[in-house]
Parts: C-alpha cells; structure tokens; sequence
C-alpha cells in the first residue's frame, strides 16, 4: 500500500475568489483513516486555512457531509483505503451556495425542515400524568424515518432539489412522514397543506438517488411515495366529503 | 385554510396510466407489431377482429389502454421537460401540450371506438 | 437568514448544468426510464392507428399490417418495445416503496409486493393471448 494519497479540495474565500478552485494535498494514507482524518491532517499540518464542518466523527451529527469523487458522503464515515489510489475528489455538498471552501449555506433546508412541522401536534393535549402509550408495531411504523440526522447528502443527492426552489427534499418530507406515522401526532392534516402544495412534494420523480446516498438507511424515496399515496387518497376524500369534516 | 392543489390527480393518472401500461403494451406490441405483423404466429383475421372490436367491453378496454398511458406519458413527459431541459419556465405551454395532448388522444380514441359499426 | 455582523460574504451559487443527468450512470439511467414514456404513447398511437384501419375496412387493415412491417416501423417497435418493457421491469420494481403492506407486525419485503405484480402482468399478457388466438 502506498503511504501517501492526493485529496484534491475544492476552496472558495468569498473575499478574494469569484469563482471556487481546487487545491491539491497528500495526506498520510493509513489503513484507519477516513476523509475527516485527512482534512484534520491538512488543516493541522498543510493548511490552516481549510474550513469545513464536522462535529461527532462518527456518523450520527450529520454535520460533515460533502461530494466525495461526486458522490455525496459523510466525511466521517468514508475511508481513505476506498479511495484509494486516488486522487480524490472533495467539494463541498451540491446544490447549496458555497459559503467557505467545504462549508454550504443550509438555510433554506432549515426552511423547509420547519414547513414540515417536525414535532408531534396534537390537537386535544393529554393531561401531563397521563402517558402516551405505543406498541412496538406502533413505533415500527415510523421508525425508520426517525433515523434521518439531517445530514443532506439526500438533498445533494437529488437533481430535483438541484433544479426547483420550490421542492421540499427528501429529509423534510421523511421527517414528515415520520411524525404522520407516529401514533401519537394528530397533525397529519396541516403538514398535508403544506406540503401537498404544488412541487412541495409533487416535484419528486422518484429518481431514488436519495435512498441510496442515505448513510442511516431511511429510504426518504419511500417516504415520499407513500405521502404521495396518502395524499392522493385525502384528495379524493375531499371530493366526496367537505373540508374541515374529518 | 390554503387550497390544495390538483397535483394528486395527475399523479393519479399517472400511477395508473403507468399501471395500465406496463401490464399491457408490452404483449399489445408484441403481438400487434412483431408476432402476427411478421407472421411468427397465426393472428385473428380482420373478421375476427372486428368481432371482438364490437364486443362493448373491448371499447372500454380499448379506451383504457389508450386513454390513461397517454396521461402516464403526459405527467413524466412534463417533469422530464421541466427537469431534463431546464425549461420550467415554460410550464403553461408544456401542461398545456402534455394534459391537452392527452385529453386529445383521449377524445380521439372515443371518437374511433364508439363510430364503429 | 440572520446576519448578526454587518459584512455579508457573498456565497457561491453553482449553476446546474443542462447535462446534469449524464454526470452519474443512476441519473443517465433515470432518465431512460423518463424517456420510455414517450414510447409509451407511441404504442398508444400505433394502436389508435390499428383501431383506425380496422373501421376504415378489410383493405385498409392490410395496408396498416404491411406498413408495420417496413423496416423504419420495425426498427421503432423494437426500440419502443425495449422501452416499454423496461418501463414495466422499473415499474414493479419500484411499486413496492409506495405500498407498505404489514402482516402480523411486520412490514413485507419488497419482493413479497413485486411478485404478485410480476405473476399478473404474465396473466394478463396469457389472457389477452390466448383471446386473439382462440378462433
């Protein structure tokens, strides 16, 4: 095994540079370490000007997401040894603004996180002695839409949110759909009017890109076909019942 | 309280359209097109056809393998436009030509299946 | 957004490029299963067109089954029937994701939704069949 390996780092500073560039490192290329080790090693010893996000490094923030070789990963979880021999490609996360060198402007995903009302609402509160009871069959039905770290690389992922300012993404609709599904939430209805917008989940194309890019397993894709259904079978109930009458 | 939008219907259309079209054009085609067209197998004459043509449930048939693949084609044709080309910005013109080419089709093989004799 | 200091820095807004889809082989392949619905509506018009000649009578319908049979028409219906057979692969491939169906608390694998529709589209296709052949 070689003992070296080239990152080459996509850089931008807003206060000199018009146009991002690339900057090329070799960085020890042990058996161990994974693409954050390797920009820790150059921010430590190459460049210390390197700025990227990162917090946990091991896969449950969501903080370090970024293009690897075009592919959208997590920089904790992806080892040198796979890119190997290299060069390899890092940029920052697609289809967000750049804001320094690794690091994107995540509002407008803090946006549309919010539109999806990511928290349980009830519409009679229970009393606080009294307990929400679920069974395990219960919680299986939104599980695995709980798992989302708000990572984006779903969002990176999908050329849709890419092209359409109006699309909500994967991880909102998921998130979503995961406080629909859970047996506690009664608010399955207002997220429905906001989502069920025009492009907020329509521009989905079930390119699938986003499943597949998910380090945590979700299956947004799946989240948002079955919102699709629910929200198909709603608007037919609306044409037979009147609105409001649930 | 926002007024939803159709999009559900389209997609509707679509999930059917798409449905309808997996099920049955690939054996339509292959029958119609290959199969008795080149002669590999004895397809039903023109009198047997037309025979099974009057029967009314073969209209019906006949206008639901047309009419919702036609709005399968539309709603991907559309987001295909918008997506692949770029070209969003002209949304009223391509709804207009991918729902109204299918409403049309769909006019047409009503038009073509109930004048029959 | 909230701007606590005064000097914004000016992001970086990349442009998406028009052949985006030809970037990675999944957006490529994505875009072939876009494009088989154009020769969905294909199959349609050549089918409208088969209903046309058949009214139109006897003669006509030969004319139609000869026109199918020159080489441009053939070439097309090939093409069209790759797509619209891939069509239906990806079709009940991916049905499974929007139907989740639960039996005795536990969610069914994808290919327990796939099958059936698979053994339907053999039904269906066996049903229409065997009507044109029987006499």
């Amino acid at each position: 095994m070689a003992n070296r390996i080239e990152l080459r780092v996509k850089r931008y500073h807003p206060e000199n540079d018009q146009e991002p560039w690339f900057e090329s490192y070799a960085v020890p290329l042990r058996k161990e370490w994974v693409i954050l080790d390797a920009l820790n090693y150059i921010k430590d010893h190459l460049d210390g000007s390197l700025t990227f996000r990162w917090s946990c490094r091991m896969g449950v923030c969501g903080s370090c997401g970024m293009d690897v070789n075009g592919v959208p990963k997590l920089a904790c979880a992806t080892f040198l040894t796979d890119c190997a021999p290299g060069p390899v490609r890092v940029e920052p996360l697609k289809n967000f603004p750049i804001l320094r060198d690794l690091v994107v402007d995540i509002s407008d995903f803090l946006v549309k996180l919010a539109d999806a009302k990511p928290w349980i609402i009830r519409k009679v509160e229970k009393p606080l002695e009294e307990e929400y009871l679920q069974t395990p069959e219960q919680v299986d039905a939104y599980k695995q839409f709980s798992m989302c770290i708000n990572c984006m690389l779903c969002y990176a992922a999908c050329p849709v949110y890419g092209l359409d300012p109006l699309f909500s993404g994967p991880a909102a609709i998921a998130l979503a759909q995961r406080y629909n599904m859970d047996s506690r939430d009664q608010g399955a209805g207002i997220r429905m009017d906001i989502l069920s917008q025009h492009e907020g989940i329509w521009g989905c194309t079930f390119v699938g890109e986003c499943t597949k890019v998910c380090p945590k397993h979700v299956d947004p894709a799946g989240a948002i076909q079955q919102y699709k259904v629910t929200s198909s079978i709603e608007w037919l109930k609306s044409l037979v019942l009147p609105r409001g009458a649930e | 309280m926002k007024k939803r939008s159709n999009e559900p219907l389209l997609w509707i259309l679509f999930s059917a359209g798409g449905t309808v079209a997996a099920l049955l054009l690939p054996i339509h085609l292959l029958l119609f097109g290959f199969a008795f067209a080149l002669g590999w197998l004895n397809g039903p004459g023109y009198d047997r056809l037309i025979e099974i043509l009057r029967h009314p449930l073969t209209r019906v048939y006949l206008l639901v393998l047309c009419s919702l693949p036609l709005f399968h084609w539309a709603h991907r044709f559309r987001y295909t436009l918008y997506d692949g080309l770029q070209i969003k910005h002209l949304n009223e013109l391509i709804n207009t030509f991918c729902y109204g080419g299918a409403v049309v089709g769909t006019a047409i093989a009503i038009y073509l299946l109930w004048s029959i004799p | 957004m909230l701007h606590p200091t005064e000097y914004v820095p000016k992001s970086y807004h990349p442009r998406v490029s028009t052949y985006w889809w030809l970037g990675r082989w999944a957006y490529a392949k994505f875009i072939l299963r876009e494009i088989s619905s154009i020769f969905v509506a294909w199959v349609v018009v050549t089918t409208l067109l088969q209903v046309r000649a058949l009214k139109a009578g006897p003669a006509a319908y030969a004319q139609f089954q000869a026109w199918l049979a020159t080489p441009w028409v053939l070439v097309l219906n090939a093409i069209s029937l790759f797509f619209v057979v891939f069509h239906a692969v990806t079709w009940f491939n991916l049905a499974p994701k929007a139907m989740v169906v639960r039996m005795r608390g536990k969610r069914l694998p994808a290919a327990a939704i796939a099958a059936p529709n698979y053994a339907a589209w053999v039904v269906v296709s066996a049903t229409v069949l065997w009507i044109l052949l029987r006499g």
